[in-house]
């Protein structure tokens, strides 16, 4: 196994913006690496940095061995990059977006008709190839857009934040196409502040939070860092939440979460299984029904509060999210 | 690459695809990435009915006002009558016209993630900027040609000889070419296509502030320097004197050579500068 990204504390300062803080990674090949985090994380200053448009402070990167600092010409043949917004032209076509992009890539004519026809035909866009993107949905126009990435055949793909403001169909989508590519052995590395997102796609996930690493694994080593098991219940009655909320304080390692949304309480406890009997048991004493518990691993939501003490927030949109969603 | 996988098949065929273990591509020469992002930018006016419409239609509106609603009051000091000594001054004001879409463009791709992507490709990035500048350099043409139709219409005529006529419209090109390096670099400053468009304002004392609808001897007198020896006067006295049959016709001194030599030593200057100033700021790394 071999390295594919090596960072070694990369720092990017703009002005008195620590945009990156001292980072350290290392992406293997072969498998989806996530970086996740808040907004202003870093993430997609790495990115960028990765993909030769910027100049970090401090630190080294390579990619593929090659210093990025050094030789960003040679860096920039193996790597295909998509943004944050789809950068595809309405004006044009799918399939002249993804010639014009192929020909850059320094592909012959040939090649790139035929690059350009496999890329759609593995979207899902062949029929819809010929027509003007302006005509496209927002999920079409980010597959597009990701198409354009691979369409000269790059052995990194750099994705930041794919799915942001597209509909969970889309999504859904988007994520077969990603996964596809990982199974044909094209390496890719993406952002994502969607703890679900990393969940799906990743073996590697690396949580960035101010610029810098503060955990990496696989999501289940990442789950047994964050610690403890949950004990999560739904009381039948909404009025006895907090009943429930002062059993489970008895038994918790931790103040338990009460989520109001879907009328569940939810607490870190050390010994699993035993101290579940246990709820069960002061449940029935103090005769309050519930609909559903469980004993089940952190999310990686969970491990992101354990880590930093705040949640990461995926919940509401950026505000400057492209509106573009079909 | 009989890749026939789509994106919900469950089981993609693994190794069939050479993907990831072919030579990584070259990447485009300059002349070839230059012809394709030109490529995209012309398709992109020329597809956009309101693009193509608004330049044309502000172009009309505005000679009908100086043909038909100032022309009346104003005396052109000479030989000509006021159509003829307008529509050549007219022409070349349209290259300040269209430069201002150009520069919300370029911001526009600047802030889009267009030029990320262009930036991340293996190409040589000035390429980039060549190419948008030879786009920009078309639709000058193009409007030029339009405005000149529209010019004849209402009764414009040329009085020198073709060839004359012929170098006039490849001057004005050339100007046009020069001049897009100035719009390309307001965009990329600029950041967004909005304040593009504020500091592409700059436009209006290049084109009003000048000899192109009225003598600037009608001007008051602290403003005549400028009027008369700004770069965009400068062309407008050569392309005049060769569509009307010199500098007697027209009303200035010089001969019709010293002003060609003039605009093109202007042109060539201001392509130098902004030329070196749009592709520094386009390659550097932030």
């Amino acid at each position: 196994m071999s390295a594919i990204i090596e960072a070694e504390g990369l720092h990017k300062h703009f002005g008195d913006v620590h945009a990156l803080d001292g980072l350290d990674l290392t992406a293997e090949s072969g498998r989806l690496t996530a970086l996740l985090g808040p907004n202003g994380a870093g993430k997609t200053t790495f990115i960028s940095a990765v993909a030769t448009l910027l100049h970090p402070t401090a630190g080294r990167l390579r990619v593929t061995g090659i210093d990025v600092a050094a030789d960003p010409r040679s860096v920039r043949r193996v790597i295909g990059l998509a943004g944050q917004y789809a950068s595809v032209e309405p004006a044009m076509t799918g399939r002249e977006n993804l010639e014009m992009v192929a020909r850059l890539f320094g592909l012959d004519k040939h090649s790139v008709k035929a690059a350009a026809s496999s890329v759609l035909d593995q979207l899902g866009l062949a029929d819809a190839g010929d027509r003007l993107v302006r005509t496209y949905s927002g999920g079409m126009r980010r597959r597009l857009d990701l198409g354009a990435s691979l369409v000269g055949r790059p052995r990194l793909l750099l994705l930041d934040e794919p799915t942001t403001g597209l509909d969970p169909r889309s999504r859904m989508e988007l994520w077969d196409a990603i996964r596809n590519l990982v199974a044909d052995g094209t390496d890719v590395l993406l952002t994502t502040q969607y703890l679900e997102e990393a969940d799906q796609l990743a073996r590697d996930v690396v949580i960035v939070d101010h610029g810098r690493v503060i955990a990496a694994g696989t999501p289940d080593e990442l789950k047994g860092q964050g610690g403890r098991d949950v004990i999560e219940v739904r009381p039948r009655w909404g009025r006895e939440l907090d009943a429930v909320t002062e059993v489970l304080t008895a038994v918790a390692a931790e103040p338990p979460r009460v989520d109001h949304d879907t009328q569940r309480v939810s607490a870190p406890v050390d010994g699993g299984a035993d101290q579940l009997a246990t709820v069960v048991r002061l449940l029935d004493e103090r005769g309050l029904s519930v609909d559903d518990i469980g004993l089940r691993r952190p999310t990686l939501d969970e491990v992101f509060l354990a880590l930093t003490g705040q949640p990461i927030d995926s919940s509401d949109t950026d505000p400057d999210a492209p509106a573009d969603a079909a | 690459m009989t890749d026939t996988s789509t994106t919900l098949d469950p089981t993609p065929t693994a190794v069939d695809e050479p993907h990831a273990v072919g030579p990584a591509p070259h990447g485009a020469g300059f002349a070839t990435a230059a012809v394709a992002t030109s490529r995209r930018t012309v398709l992109q006016f020329f597809r956009t009915p309101q693009l193509l419409m608004m330049g044309t239609i502000q172009g009309a509106l505005f000679l009908f006002m100086f043909r038909y609603v100032f022309g009346g009051a104003i005396s052109t000091r000479g030989a000509l009558s006021y159509v003829d000594w307008l529509v050549p001054g007219f022409l070349v004001t349209v290259i300040l016209w269209t430069g201002m879409g150009a520069a919300s463009g370029v911001a526009e791709d600047s802030s889009s993630g267009v030029y990320d992507r262009f930036r991340s490709l293996p190409i040589p990035r000035a390429s980039v900027m060549v190419g948008r500048s030879l786009a920009d350099g078309a639709l000058v043409a193009w409007g030029i040609f339009t405005t000149a139709i529209i010019g004849f219409l209402i009764g414009f005529r040329p009085h020198g000889d073709v060839a004359e006529i012929v170098l006039a419209f490849v001057l004005m090109v050339a100007a046009g070419y020069a001049f897009s390096w100035v719009f390309i670099t307001l965009g990329l400053v600029a950041g967004n296509a909005q304040a593009a468009q504020g500091m592409s304002m700059l436009v209006i004392p290049f084109s009003f502030i000048s000899n192109a609808n009225v003598p600037v001897a009608s001007m008051p007198g602290w403003m005549q320097p400028f009027a008369a020896n700004q770069p965009v006067s400068v062309i407008i006295n050569a392309v005049r004197s060769l569509m009307q049959g010199g500098t007697d016709v027209v009303g200035i001194g010089h001969s019709t050579g010293y002003w060609v030599a003039l605009s093109l030593a202007w042109c060539v200057g201001i392509m130098v500068v902004f030329g070196t100033l749009a592709t520094r700021v386009f390659s550097r790394p932030q």
